[in-house]
């Protein structure tokens, strides 16, 4: 009797922790809630959902060729391995074969893009177990990579670099130097980075036989890359299902032995090495050639040629032939500047003062009425009518420009239609199997995108990681699954 | 009226003597406080600094020269914070705690010896504001009643995050506080006294010049011990950012943040010190550096803050290049190795102490 009271008054509980989504070490809004004994991990839940900007969604109202962007801010640290894995999908649903030239540089900036998001893991990796030098020496060479991004496509995150039959544009022969030179100093550095935490005996103590998970139970739960490898399974993509570039090198698949958070470090590390190695491999063998595959149906008119009518420097007026304007309505509704004025079935007129040169009623117009008059720039409307002619009586320059300009319409407002059917299409991104699954019903759009994201996995393994640690291994175990939330999240 | 027919020569002499004397204490508790504060200030500009240097930055460079104004713009910026206060913070006891931290580290300083005694007008002046002979023992008495400050702060917060930083800290502080007094029970024994000015003159007279040499296991587990009682990597347990947010003082901000940030300074100021008079020979050299020529003309407290800075940058080396322990294992290295290997010291000391004093005798 007195003893059951003893234990209804000194009941004890495990304290109820709460992780983020704020919090210094989850790498994002990561929530986790801790059921703690003392320090010890008696429950793990994983809570995501916090980043969720519904990209899967997004990606079903837009052209194949209009998502890349989008794929970006999924994996927003190696934005350039998620662009790839998107365009290599995208060319295999369409059966568009990219230039060698373009996959050789696609595949040495995937690579470029591995590393440089291995160093953000290990920089906060190591800095969430407390080795803060190690993040400043990573972020040092991460920044010489984020240079290189911006010397090819003007941004350093957010790419947006290769496209669905190459890349934008071709590479500058400085980048290939400053990268050359990146190659040659990187493995010095990582022997820098190795020298602090390595052979530490604190790194060590914390690292070895912590978050073991075996082979068996790793592919079970559905993990790749290299927090598969960790455990001992050779499983890459790029070995087992080159795409792109990676038939035409060689290298090695680094794996571990006993799973644990120390040997992903390991692995990690020696991926820094191997995609080195494939960088140097591919800048050697880089063959000439154009950089876009030359299918017109896939790709944009080139912009040059549609200067005639676009460039806003030109002497240019735009105007709607009375005689043949029906009143339908269209370019006024599609005029992005309000410039378009008219009553229902009654000629419309083009306020000069508004218009802004854009040539979306040239494209909209289905009666020909809308026209071009060169050199009529700052003229009266009637001095506008006297010069115009029809369309089709126009340069030839000008003409083509018209034409090229439709079909640019064309292709962003509908997009090239997909063949019917369904795909999966996975490339090794540097967190592990990125996933694209296209479900399209014939149209311009896919009717269902869906991504596998590495990241969301990994997340769902940290229970199995953790539990019976203790809190700090929970840090330690958060930065060995390397995930980014906005991948994790979509 | 002459004033002499009321007090008499003798005790008016006394009377001025004694009123000299309470204000030359009230200056040295002055100048002390004033240098101790700006020594604080300009301890954590030389932190930044070093560790940028070696994180291959800069560190602070926009307030003023180089960022010489910058700790003074930190002060600035934390005084005019907003002081907040969790709803269900426990008011009283979180008010309290800072400054239980903060006063118990501080008044560390007034047994701190900083140079040789000199006299101005028959005054004799010891540069210490009070020559205890319990110096050694105040300290650890303090540190003790730190750990207060940080357990009702973690405490009073009512937050896990801070509870946790708490129990850490508690737990860590304690056992760390054994390892260090038994580190230090060997110098005692060697200088036969805990006041701290005795124990540097000890060095002085001794063929070593410096405790750090015959004791030098008592002096790696002191330095060992001193990084874990002032709470820094590789020991920062209570704080650590990566798991704990903040440890002890996640719900502090404001003036009462800069509290705990100054205490800890202090508190590194009293262990670099201790370390400099208990096994470095304080402000004294030892003798046979002081064989080159000229050196025994710069003044004592040019080495012994020499010695404490180079400690300092010992602290920084520290943290800019090891990675954090975990906390079973913070306590393990305090319970089976420091204070077993600290007590294997006092055994041997002790016997040759005997052994010394024996022969002596014969």
């Amino acid at each position: 009797m007195i003893q059951k009271e003893a234990e209804k008054i000194f009941e004890t509980r495990e304290l109820n922790v709460n992780m983020g989504p704020q919090h210094p070490a989850t790498h994002g809004v990561l929530r986790l809630v801790l059921d703690i004994d003392g320090e010890t991990i008696v429950k793990v839940t994983p809570y995501v959902g916090y980043l969720h900007r519904g990209i899967e969604k997004l990606g079903e109202s837009l052209s194949y060729f209009q998502a890349l962007p989008l794929t970006d801010r999924m994996d927003y640290v190696s934005a350039m391995s998620n662009n790839i894995g998107y365009v290599v999908a995208v060319e295999k649903l369409f059966g568009i074969e990219a230039p060698e030239r373009a996959k050789f540089i696609r595949t040495i900036v995937g690579e470029m893009s591995r590393i440089s998001n291995h160093l953000l893991w290990l920089a906060t990796h190591a800095l969430d177990i407390g080795a803060m030098t190690v993040f400043l020496y990573c972020f040092r060479e991460r920044e010489w990579l984020l240079d290189l991004f911006e010397m090819i496509c003007g941004a350093r995150l957010t790419v947006t670099y290769p496209r669905v039959g190459g890349v934008r544009n071709d590479v500058p022969q400085e980048f290939l130097e400053s990268l050359w030179k990146f190659t040659d100093e990187f493995p010095s550095r990582i022997l820098e980075y190795e020298t602090l935490i390595d052979q530490n005996r604190i790194w060590l103590q914390r690292t070895v036989g912590i978050g073991v998970i075996s082979a068996e139970e790793a592919v079970n739960m559905g993990m790749t890359g290299p927090t598969l490898r960790g455990s001992g399974v050779p499983y890459d993509i790029r070995k087992h299902k080159p795409y792109d570039a990676y038939d035409k090198v060689e290298f090695d698949v680094p794996i571990g032995t006993t799973g644990d958070t120390y040997d992903r470090y390991r692995c990690r590390m020696l991926e820094l090495r191997q995609s080195n190695n494939i960088i140097r491999q591919l800048i050697e063998k880089l063959p000439p050639g154009p950089v876009m595959a030359e299918d017109p149906k896939f790709i944009l008119p080139p912009k040059d040629k549609m200067i005639p009518i676009t460039h806003p420097t030109k002497d240019l007026a735009y105007f709607i032939l009375e005689k043949a304007c029906k009143g339908c309505g269209m370019c006024m509704r599609a005029c992005p500047a309000k410039a378009i004025t008219g009553e229902k079935k009654a000629p419309h007129k083009i306020n000069q003062a508004l218009c802004v040169n854009c040539a979306t009623c040239l494209v909209t117009c289905k009666f020909k009425s809308a026209t071009v008059v060169p050199g009529g720039k700052g003229l009266s409307d009637e001095k506008l009518a006297e010069l115009a002619v029809a369309p089709d009586q126009l340069p030839e320059d000008i003409k083509q420009a018209q034409q090229l300009l439709v079909r640019q319409f064309e292709f962003i407002k509908k997009g090239p239609k997909a063949p019917e059917g369904e795909l999966y299409v996975a490339t090794e991104v540097p967190k592990g199997e990125l996933g694209f699954y296209f479900v399209s019903d014939g149209t311009g759009k896919p009717f269902r995108m869906r991504l596998r994201a590495p990241s969301f996995i990994h997340a769902s393994c940290l229970p199995r990681l953790c539990v019976g640690h203790l809190v700090a291994d929970v840090i330690a175990a958060i930065g060995t699954i390397d995930i980014v939330l906005g991948e994790c999240d979509r | 009226m002459d004033i002499n027919n009321i007090i008499s020569p003798e005790l008016l002499d006394a009377f001025i003597k004694f009123g000299i004397n309470l204000l030359i204490i009230i200056l040295k508790i002055v100048i002390v406080l004033a240098i101790g504060l700006l020594h604080v200030a300009y301890a954590t500009y030389f932190e930044r600094k070093v560790i940028g240097h070696m994180q291959v930055r800069l560190g602070p460079m926009r307030v003023g020269w180089h960022g010489l104004l910058q700790p003074f713009a930190d002060g600035l910026k934390l005084f005019f914070k907003e002081d907040l206060v969790p709803a269900n913070a426990d008011k009283v006891v979180f008010y309290i705690a800072p400054i239980i931290f903060m006063a118990a580290s501080m008044v560390n300083l007034s047994v701190i010896p900083f140079s040789y005694s000199f006299t101005i007008a028959d005054f004799k002046i010891s540069p210490v504001i009070a020559d205890i002979n319990i110096g050694l023992l105040f300290i650890f008495a303090m540190a003790g009643i730190g750990v207060y400050g940080i357990f009702i702060a973690g405490w009073a917060s009512n937050s896990k995050y801070a509870f946790l930083g708490g129990i850490r800290s508690a737990a860590q502080v304690i056992s760390y506080e054994i390892a260090m007094g038994l580190s230090l029970v060997g110098v005692m024994i060697m200088a036969g006294s805990l006041n701290l000015t005795d124990i540097v003159r000890a060095q002085e007279e001794s063929v070593f010049g410096m405790f750090a040499i015959p004791q030098i296991v008592g002096f790696v587990i002191f330095t060992i011990a001193a990084v874990a009682e002032t709470n820094r990597t590789p020991f920062d347990m209570p704080e650590a950012e990566s798991e704990l947010v903040a440890g002890y003082f996640t719900e502090y901000s404001g003036f009462r943040f800069a509290l705990f940030f100054l205490g800890e300074y202090i508190a590194m100021i009293i262990m670099a010190s201790m370390a400099t008079i208990c096994f470095l020979g304080g402000w004294t050299i030892p003798w046979y550096i002081k064989v080159v020529p000229f050196i025994k003309y710069v003044p004592g407290i040019v080495w012994f803050l020499m010695k404490v800075y180079a400690f300092f940058f010992f602290f920084y080396w520290i943290r800019a290049t090891l990675p954090r322990y975990r906390y079973d294992q913070v306590m393990g290295i305090g319970w089976k190795i420091l204070i077993p290997v600290a007590l294997a010291n006092i055994l041997v000391t002790g016997l040759v102490k005997i052994i010394i004093t024996t022969l002596n005798g014969v």
